[in-house]
């Protein structure tokens, strides 16, 4: 047998294997049991009953489509947010100054903490009567814990998007910082000796040569935030919810004709990520052919 | 930034963003220690252990010797079983993830193959799909597998135990593991296993003195990473633990819902102690490499 020819499959068939079986296996079977294949209950007859009623039926679709929206909201607004605060810091930070190393790290610090975490920390924070009610209180701006908005548990998912923030800033952060440092001020300073102000240089320079990283990462947080159940789940009000809580609740129901429409929410996640990764992609590939 | 007032304006605002960014942290250590805090008081009159006690971490007072902290853990108290089993996993994930995935970042690092690019595609999808997509499938397919490997008579269990959760954690952290580590490969020169080799060495002399030593740094890091993903799963862990694998995140998150500050609080401070460790250690590899950050992003 030539060895060399079947060594490389052989490195990769664990890690493959792995892969295969569980996630898209399961990913495959989860497909399945949203076209209504579902054996335990004898029914194996395929059909798009689950995804009609998601959509349009009396029970379903007003749970789904407020919970489609909030979550679009709640994953544009973070991502967006987050990243513009990232690159506000990043600039900030990028200079050398004494103490550097510290601020770096407390930029980092939230880097490793789980989303779980962050979720119940803005509680502390945010709730009625947490710290930042507390602050307000000490000055006279509140006097009682009813007087501050409801920011977390809100029907418009500002707690959510809150936890985001925190959590995405440093991952955004730590991302544009490199590429700032890497790249140096050089090309700024030409801008600057040729007459560009601060916000040209920014608009014009630095903005451009972060903008592929930036990207890149958008995407990554874009599909988390959107996706992510903890969060949600914490933060999040009974009406409306965000996805993939209303997916696991219908996945959990007793009544197992519920189980394929929460495949089918769960199917329309992956669906609308895939879609985002796909667009992000062809807009790279065009943008790298006209560079 | 010469001038005094400038450079006072931005070491003010440098301080006000570090104290916004860490203060969910802040928020944590107040509320661990505080003890009948009354609205408004920003910080509390009176500070106990009380959250500690009644999680069994710290004995009462008057226990708070080397003794008495040993016969109370030795007791077993919820949270420091979660504290094991969660360790436990961790542990047992990331040597199972970087076994399983160190051939694959080899061959990923170093060659060039047709269909690489469906494999790199494969591999990093994981990292991008969201857990709940694949997990609910995950979920039914183990209860399958459990039938059958019964019908075999192999009396295993995969859904509802600590097995089944440790295999599940490799989805979410292999593709790191596999990512970083072909990262190190990239950067690996195999000749020197050749020279090895032509000297006699056996292969796994050849790992052990030559591969070994030269990937030691990028496979550290690897494994944090690893670690850091598989302690930090909620998700998972709860769909395919079925409630029977009490993990510290499954802990915290039934806290959550009590309203109990302090306790949650505590619970939270145990929680990310490991991983603001693991941060200390890996900083300085963080330059922004997007394979390595890349694990962050999913914890």
């Amino acid at each position: 047998m030539d060895w060399e020819k079947i060594r490389i499959p052989l490195m990769l068939a664990p890690t493959m294997l792995i892969i295969t079986v569980l996630f898209f296996g399961s990913l495959g079977y989860g497909l399945l049991q949203s076209f209504g294949y579902n054996p335990a209950i004898g029914t194996t007859e395929m059909s798009l009953e689950a995804y009609r009623s998601v959509l349009f039926s009396a029970e379903v679709a007003p749970v789904f489509w407020p919970g489609l929206w909030l979550s679009l909201w709640v994953a544009f607004a973070s991502t967006f947010i987050s990243a513009a605060i990232a690159i506000g810091v990043a600039l900030l930070l990028r200079r050398t100054f004494v103490g550097k190393k510290l601020a770096v790290f407390f930029f980092q610090l939230n880097l490793p903490i789980p989303h779980l975490v962050i979720a119940v920390g803005m509680l502390m924070l945010f709730s009625q009567s947490g710290l930042v009610s507390r602050i307000l209180g000490e000055m006279g701006i509140v006097t009682s814990p009813r007087d501050f908005p409801p920011l977390t548990q809100d029907a418009y998912g500002i707690g959510i998007i809150l936890a985001y923030l925190w959590k995405e800033v440093a991952f955004f952060g730590i991302i544009v910082l490199a590429i700032l440092q890497s790249l140096g001020e050089d090309y700024e300073s030409v801008a600057q000796s040729l007459g560009a102000n601060r916000w040209q240089r920014f608009r014009t320079v630095t903005l451009p040569l972060i903008m592929p990283g930036l990207m890149s990462a958008s995407i990554i947080v874009f599909a988390f935030t959107f996706g992510t159940y903890e969060v949600p789940r914490i933060l999040g009000v009974q009406h409306p919810k965000m996805l993939p809580v209303l997916a696991l609740d219908f996945f959990l129901n007793p009544d197992l004709n519920a189980r394929a429409e929460g495949m089918a929410l769960s199917m329309i996640i992956a669906v609308i990520v895939f879609a985002l990764v796909f667009v992000y992609m062809w807009i790279t590939a065009r943008t790298v052919r006209k560079a | 930034m010469g001038h005094p007032i400038r450079r006072a304006a931005f070491y003010f605002t440098v301080g006000v963003i570090s104290l916004i960014l860490v203060a969910p942290v802040i928020a944590f250590m107040i509320n661990a220690f505080a003890f009948r805090w009354f609205y408004p008081q920003l910080i509390p009159q009176e500070w106990s252990l009380q959250a500690w006690e009644r999680l069994g971490l710290i004995p009462r007072a008057g226990e708070r010797s080397v003794s008495g902290f040993i016969d109370l853990w030795m007791s077993v108290p919820d949270v420091v079983s979660a504290l094991w089993l969660s360790l436990a996993i961790g542990v047992t994930v990331t040597g199972l993830s970087v076994i399983i995935g160190l051939p694959a970042a080899r061959a990923l690092g170093l060659y060039k193959f047709r269909g690489k690019r469906i494999v790199e595609f494969m591999i990093i999808t994981p990292t991008i799909l969201p857990p709940i997509a694949f997990s609910l499938g995950l979920n039914i397919n183990f209860i399958r597998w459990d039938l059958a490997l019964q019908d075999m008579g192999i009396p295993i269990d995969l859904a509802g135990s600590v097995i089944g959760v440790s295999i599940v954690h490799l989805v979410p952290v292999m593709p790191y593991v596999v990512l970083t580590l072909s990262g190190v490969f990239a950067n690996y020169n195999p000749d020197f296993e050749a020279q090895a080799r032509s000297l006699g060495a056996r292969p796994l002399r050849i790992f052990w003195d030559v591969t070994l030593p030269s990937i030691l740094p990028g496979l550290f890091v690897a494994a944090l990473f690893a670690f850091l993903v598989s302690w930090s799963q909620y998700l998972l862990t709860f769909l395919i633990g079925q409630g029977r694998v009490v993990t510290l995140p499954m802990l915290l998150f039934s806290a959550a819902g009590t309203g109990n500050n302090a306790m949650i609080a505590a619970l939270s401070l145990v929680f990310i102690a490991p991983a603001i460790l693991i941060l200390l250690v890996t900083s300085r590899y963080l330059s922004g490499e997007s394979s390595a950050v890349g694990g962050f992003g999913r914890v």
